[in-house]
């Protein structure tokens, strides 16, 4: 018990949250860089996933690529990384992109493929265009899952990015590496909790993220209440059943 | 690839440490799910909180949760235990969803016939729902086997040997032969298992073979799967 005191007295240590360095900074560091790695990887996958999900054409691909990147630790890419483009960030932000591709692929190709197909047949006679049938029906169905897709990627970066502190200096990590290697095991205690914190406070935020996602008319289908009343006690609006 | 060619003995030896780290968690994990995944079925007021709890054990980051453990279990952190607790936790995280989802799928008219026979509910278990969930519960067990033997490697910057060790050691001694073996070792040990486990499923569920499976009447609805998922 002893060690979990220390490494929370380590955490609320005034010292460690100030100065260059400091947990705000890290903690800002880390944050940064997981979004700026999400982001470029949602602008290389979810384009592409949309597109297969869509047309449908390419998907054994996508799936092939997705399931066989399971199988490679992230730990091996990270340091072929870091010997390749040196200790800098250029390394771990490649890794991470590519580490964090599949998990938003398989989001966006599988959430628009769980769209009805009844449903886009019925966008296709009203005279929706494709383009009108991706932004307009498509994408609101699927958000639940495309979303957990971004969850799962946003999760594969923080964790990662962790990890990521043995080869550069950057982030949360720096403090649990510095301590396994002076053998201060408060400090990676400490930072080992706040690293948890985060992932799981993230987590938390995509899940709220992914119920407030699901469209109205769905919810309202889903609650076994096909009158107006769930969708007007839900958002006040008014829907229509049809 | 020079680096490889020199040092195969130790590379083989790595696999073995790795195998042995690997194997000891995926079935604790197996093991473990069955009957978590079981009652989380069964019993519907344990399900939300057995597949919380689940989800959120598989978004603590595997480092953290390596460091956080000996604190909580007493090991201690270099100790190849200390990753294999982890790992199992991990492989739980992942399969505990797929049994309780296996164990549902099975049909309730198969199972009332069951009982209608004569099976009570133990021998109902394992003569009747065990077998039905199996082809569902070797999907998950192998994305637990590829998974685990994956995050083992992340063992060896705590200091616990495995082939991560030859990231870490190829990645200070700047030798990328030394990494490339790591990868391409780690990629084959998981796909070695995930054959084996098939090969299993083979012999032990010749049911699930075939396309005698008749197709369901009411298809299950992803999108609402997908709200439910974690």
């Amino acid at each position: 018990m002893n060690l979990i005191a220390d490494g929370f007295a380590w955490l609320t240590d005034p010292a460690n949250w100030t100065g260059a360095g400091s947990i705000p900074e890290r903690l800002v560091e880390h944050l940064l860089v997981s979004l700026l790695i999400l982001l470029i990887a949602g602008l290389i996958a979810l384009p592409v996933g949309f597109t297969i999900g869509h047309t449908g054409r390419g998907k054994g691909l996508a799936v092939a690529v997705t399931g066989g990147m399971r199988a490679i630790p992230t730990l091996g890419l990270l340091t072929l990384a870091a010997l390749w483009l040196g200790i800098g960030l250029a390394a771990p932000i490649l890794a991470l992109v590519v580490l964090a591709i599949p998990p938003l692929l398989a989001g966006a190709y599988s959430g628009l493929e769980s769209v009805d197909r009844r449903v886009l047949d019925a966008a296709k006679g009203v005279g929706m265009t494709g383009l009108q049938r991706f932004t307009g029906v498509e994408l609101p169905l699927s958000a639940p899952i495309v979303i957990g897709g971004i969850r799962s990627a946003a999760l594969q970066i923080i964790a990662t990015a962790t990890l990521a502190a043995y080869t550069s200096d950057f982030g949360l990590g720096r403090f649990l590496f510095r301590g396994l290697k002076t053998n201060d095991y408060a400090e990676a205690f400490g930072a080992a909790v706040l690293v948890i914190a985060l992932a799981l406070l993230v987590d938390g935020l995509f899940a709220l993220a992914q119920r407030f996602s699901v469209p109205v008319g769905v919810r309202v289908a889903r609650s076994g209440e096909p009158t107006r009343s769930a969708a007007d006690r839900a958002t006040g609006r008014t829907t229509t059943n049809v | 690839m020079n680096w490889i060619l020199r040092n195969l003995d130790e590379i083989l030896e790595l696999t073995l440490v790795h195998l042995a780290l690997s194997v000891p968690a995926i079935i604790l994990s197996f093991v473990l799910a069955v009957p978590i995944g079981w009652v989380a079925h069964r019993y519907a007021w344990s399900r939300g909180i057995l597949l919380t709890l689940c989800g959120l054990l598989y978004a603590i980051p595997s480092l953290a949760l390596l460091i956080v453990l000996p604190a909580l279990t007493g090991q201690s952190l270099r100790s190849p235990a200390n990753l294999v607790v982890a790992l199992t936790l991990y492989g739980l995280a992942v399969i505990v969803r797929t049994a309780a989802d296996a164990f549902d799928a099975v049909d309730p008219d198969v199972r009332q016939s069951a009982t209608a026979v004569g099976y009570a509910a133990w021998g109902r278990f394992w003569g009747v729902e065990l077998p039905l969930a199996g082809p569902v519960l070797l999907a998950g067990l192998r994305v637990v086997i590829v998974s685990t033997v994956s995050l083992v490697t992340v063992g060896a910057v705590i200091g616990v040997q495995s082939l991560g060790s030859l990231f870490t050691d190829g990645f200070q001694r700047g030798i990328a032969g030394e990494i490339w073996a790591g990868l391409i070792m780690t990629v084959v040990l998981a796909l070695a298992l995930d054959g084996l486990a098939v090969l299993g499923g083979r012999l032990l569920l010749p049911w699930a073979r075939g396309g005698r499976r008749r197709p369901r009447l009411v298809a299950p609805d992803p999108t609402l799967q997908a709200a439910e998922a974690r």
